[in-house]
């Protein structure tokens, strides 16, 4: 196994779809697709910057409500309370704190971490940085892998308001916070996606000439 | 063995790959990304896998996995009750949510992978491989029903005060599915798969 340059370098872009390394001709970039399973071909993620930076911001605001608002109240012999994020953490500490933990950092922190990490990593190719490339690298990849598991509290939710309904006695109810909360996950996926890694290694090539 | 170019899709670095025999893989030399690994008999176990997956999903969609009783009144929940009580209190962007991350997407995935694997299996070819193969890459990220097994455990702490909590069959079946699922999605070997795709002259 031996490497030879970047693809972009040789005029050449790798299938993002399907991964075939496809030869462009100059000026066939435009609107080509891969002969092999007909996905638009594009050397870089389009527009990845800007479209990271819109759904970073997006999710930061929302962060706020999904953390603020209740997430669900739950009312129980007559009494009624609702719960925040932060609250249910709390709630699952007094006799369960591995739990507690877990939903700790898969709601808050997670979420959190994601929105600082793309933000370095988006500051860092914009101003050209060619500082620890494999280790932004890396970083990308944790901050990729990890934003699935903020649906844990969301999942939390669903369940119990179909398990706990019998009106009087015992009912849960989903409050808007929880929409807030399913969106930051959502746009900080789509953030994690739309961050095309390959601009950390390019800013390396052009300052190795 | 026939050599082969790839692009390491972390950082571009284009590997000049020798030789397909099953169980070698490459990383990228400068970015530590996983370029191919070559899987053992991927088509026959990957297939074993989809067909327990398909009844394991079977099980855990129709039957309740939890039931709650408290003072000797009980409710029974199914996956996608969830979802349906969600919908009446009309928070459908979070019920659709859920339907696509816990019920659909882990049903397509496996119901790809049979339509892939079936055909690949008797030697035929499927039909419109190429987007059975790029549904299959879409759906991966939104396929997350391990996180909502947490869920669960998460659900039954927090009820364990109030009530009697029974997990039902349900609970078993989606905890064997999700192993046999991550195991099916390993035990592809995309690469192969894709390398039946024929490549249109231009």
């Amino acid at each position: 196994m031996s490497a030879v340059g970047s693809a972009r370098s040789q005029g050449m872009v790798g299938c993002h779809a399907c991964r075939l390394l496809v030869g462009l001709s100059s000026g066939a970039s435009a609107g080509a697709v891969c002969p092999r399973c007909r996905a638009p071909l594009h050397s870089r993620k389009v527009n990845s910057i800007r479209r990271c930076w819109a759904l970073l911001f997006g999710a930061a605001i929302l962060y706020i409500p999904a953390n603020v608002l209740p997430i669900m109240t739950t009312k129980y012999l007559g009494n009624s309370e609702p719960d925040t994020i932060m609250s249910g953490v709390l709630f699952l500490l007094e006799d369960e704190w591995p739990l507690a933990l877990v939903v700790f950092v898969a709601s808050i922190v997670v979420p959190l971490l994601k929105l600082v990490v793309l933000g370095y990593l988006l500051y860092s190719v914009q101003s050209g940085s060619s500082w620890r490339a494999l280790d932004r690298t890396r970083l990308y990849r944790i901050a990729e892998a990890i934003g699935r598991w903020s649906m844990v509290d969301i999942y939390v939710v669903t369940i119990l308001v179909a398990l706990v309904r019998l009106d009087q006695l015992a009912s849960v109810d989903a409050e808007i916070g929880v929409v807030f909360f399913g969106a930051v996950v959502v746009l900080t996926i789509l953030a994690a996606q739309s961050f095309d890694p390959r601009l950390i290694w390019d800013r390396m090539e052009e300052s190795n000439g | 063995m026939s050599e082969e170019l790839v692009a390491c899709h972390d950082c571009d670095l284009i590997h000049r790959i020798g030789g397909h025999a099953e169980g070698t893989s490459g990383r990228c030399s400068r970015c530590g990304a996983l370029l191919f690994h070559a899987k053992r008999n991927s088509i026959e176990r990957t297939l074993a896998l989809t067909i327990a997956g398909v009844v394991l999903y079977l099980v855990a969609n129709s039957l309740p996995f939890l039931s709650f009783d408290i003072q000797g009144r009980v409710t029974e929940t199914t996956l996608v009750s969830g979802i349906r009580e969600l919908w009446g209190e009309n928070m459908f962007s979070l019920s659709g949510l859920v339907f696509l991350t816990a019920v659909l997407a882990p049903g397509a995935q496996l119901a790809l992978l049979a339509y892939v694997l079936v055909p690949l299996y008797f030697g035929r070819m499927p039909w419109n491989l190429h987007l059975a193969l790029r549904l299959l890459g879409w759906l991966q990220p939104w396929s997350m029903m391990e996180v909502f097994l947490i869920g669960i455990l998460v659900a039954l702490v927090k009820l364990g005060d109030m009530a009697e909590i029974v997990p039902g069959l349900a609970i078993w079946s989606l905890a064997v599915l999700i192993v046999v699922l991550a195991w099916a999605t390993v035990s592809l070997d995309n690469r192969a798969l894709w390398r039946r795709v024929p490549v249109a002259s231009t």
